[in-house]
């Protein structure tokens, strides 16, 4: 491996080419950087979004309905436009805190780049059955739904005929409607919490429309079969999320999907010493997208699982061009905790039934003149009120008829408001009754 | 009279709607909507239920084997399946590009079928 003193420079390197990093690239070059380059793992640019073919994608983008290969398409044809460098079929194995990159592929080895500032878009993976603790068998024929969504609709192969699908977020209903219409039969999709994760949309257009039962406060309790999934049994569960005995139903299958939740996959991040929320699996980060490392930025759904890709676009345009102000050493005095007090950090704090905000802190000095902190709550609340705290001070308190966890929320602060209280410690976030 | 009963999809409140379709099929009363987004909701899916079909295509000579596929616009609900014969019995040689007509009009509902990915040729 050749030594630091030649490496070769690139002010920004983008870990990831979907959503999240061609939205960071097309930004960071529009901000005049002219030194970049995308890494990407798969053979081809745009991410996840190749495989969901269904439409919905960039109604606040671009103000139309489009499938999730057409919006891909937008952003790859900006980068191959703009001539931005990538790199396919590269697998990054390590960032250091200095910001050297360490990357492989089949036709430059192992190489490394001394980036100038990382933006991490390595989006998130499904969680697996073996983080599910499911009893039974361990047959052929169990998937999960992005698995699924990838055999059927870039492949080309059809995984099972008749179907069970444990989980309702919007993945699981998307395979369901999907699956029918390739041929298979889809018995019944059970949820284990008593209401879905996934869009009304989806459970009208992907399962009412097709007469699939969806099942609420129910698991999977068993998986038959030697060689592949003969049969699965549900049963309902109780309000400590438990099986409830003598509830349990029988389905002949031969296939299960698991659509049971996303992990922000930040292997990279935490080898790096990138500190990490609890709650969203993603890098904590300030206004600017930076995370607790030097000139390391995350964007997408490696900082937090997103519903809609136009929020994930939206985020990554802004961790781009902060990247790109880092390089050219306009973002003041940076690292979340290594901050001076002319650069007064302030916490966002997230109260009374909302489980995260994203940014977690904000330096008012460096905020722009708005900025968006997004949000989820854990549990569905009805005629709720969405109010924001400036120390003590109620500043924004609005009526919310419905929010939901699988719905991200956000509130819209001002520069002013923040910059005009010296001595400001702690934004709070809250969900209220009244 | 007739009352079909339906989960309005505009927000995720999900009201249920009771919609009552008088003789000839003219909406009577759409109920149960929170806002005026239920009742156009509930008319609209009653009297003309319309639906994008989204799928893939067969590729020869491609770099991938299938290409994305979607009808331009909305087709009749109850035509679904049959769009779905038409696309399972299209295929296409490469190169594809996104926007391309692959058939110019599915099922007699007056909308092409497109492609929407690109693929070059193998």
């Amino acid at each position: 491996m050749s030594g630091s003193n030649d490496l070769r420079s690139v002010d920004v390197v983008i870990i990831g080419g979907g959503p999240a990093g061609l939205s960071a690239a097309v930004a960071a070059h529009e901000e005049g950087c002219d030194s970049i380059l995308v890494l990407e793992r798969d053979n081809c640019l745009g991410g996840i979004l190749n495989q969901c073919i269904h439409n919905g994608f960039g109604l606040h983008r671009f103000k139309e309905e489009l499938t999730g290969p057409e919006y891909a398409h937008r952003f790859v044809r900006r980068v191959e436009e703009e001539g931005i460098p990538y790199k396919l079929n590269t697998m990054v194995m390590d960032v250091s805190p200095e910001r050297v990159v360490t990357a492989m592929n089949r036709d430059d080895g192992m190489f490394q780049v001394q980036a100038g500032a990382v933006v991490l878009a390595m989006g998130c993976r499904e969680r697996p059955r073996g983080a599910l603790n499911i009893p039974g068998c361990r047959p052929a024929g169990i998937y999960t739904a992005g698995t699924a969504q990838r055999l059927v609709n870039v492949e080309g192969y059809l995984p099972g005929r008749e179907v069970v699908i444990l989980g309702s977020g919007d993945i699981g209903l998307i395979m369901a409607r999907r699956m029918t219409l390739e041929g298979a039969k889809v018995k019944v999709v059970a949820e284990l919490l008593p209401y879905s994760g996934g869009l009304k949309r989806n459970i009208v257009q992907c399962l009412d429309d097709f007469g699939i039962p969806l099942k609420l406060s129910h698991t999977v309790v068993d998986i038959e079969g030697a060689e592949r999934v003969k049969a699965v049994t549900i049963a309902r569960v109780g309000p400590d999320r438990r099986p409830i005995p003598g509830t349990e139903e029988r389905y002949a299958c031969d296939t299960l999907l698991l659509s049971c939740g996303l992990i922000p996959e930040n292997e990279l991040s935490s080898a790096c010493g990138v500190r990490l929320s609890p709650v969203t699996s993603g890098p904590v980060v300030n206004e600017s997208f930076e995370t607790s490392v030097l000139g390391i930025f995350a964007c997408g759904n490696v900082l937090h699982v997103h519903d809609l890709v136009d929020y994930v676009s939206e985020e990554a345009d802004e961790a781009g061009r902060r990247a790109v102000a880092f390089v050219h050493g306009e973002l003041g005095p940076a690292g979340a905790g290594q901050r001076d007090a002319a650069h007064a950090r302030i916490a966002v704090r997230a109260t009374g039934g909302v489980r995260y905000t994203v940014p977690s802190t904000i330096d008012p000095v460096r905020m722009a003149d708005k900025l968006t902190v997004r949000f989820r709550v854990g549990d569905v609340c009805q005629d709720a009120y969405v109010s924001v705290y400036l120390d003590g001070e109620r500043v924004q308190h609005r009526r919310k008829q419905i929010m939901a966890p699988g719905e991200m929320e956000q509130v819209i602060l001002r520069k002013a408001d923040l910059v005009g209280r010296p001595g400001l410690s702690s934004v709070t976030v809250a969900v209220e009754r009244e | 009279m007739e009352t079909r009963r339906l989960t309005c999809i505009n927000c995720p409140m999900g009201c249920q709607l009771e919609v009552t379709v008088g003789d000839g099929g003219k909406v009577v009363s759409v109920t149960g909507n929170g806002c005026r987004r239920g009742d156009v909701y509930g008319r609209k899916e009653v009297t003309n239920p319309t639906r994008t079909v989204t799928s893939t295509v067969v590729v020869r000579d491609g770099a991938s084997e299938r290409v994305s596929v979607k009808t331009k616009e909305d087709v009749p609900k109850r035509l679904i399946f049959d769009v779905m014969d038409v696309i399972n019995r299209t295929t296409v040689t490469a190169p594809v590009h996104v926007g391309d007509v692959l058939v110019d009009d599915v099922c007699g509902t007056g909308v092409p079928l497109v492609a929407t990915a690109e693929v070059g040729v193998r």
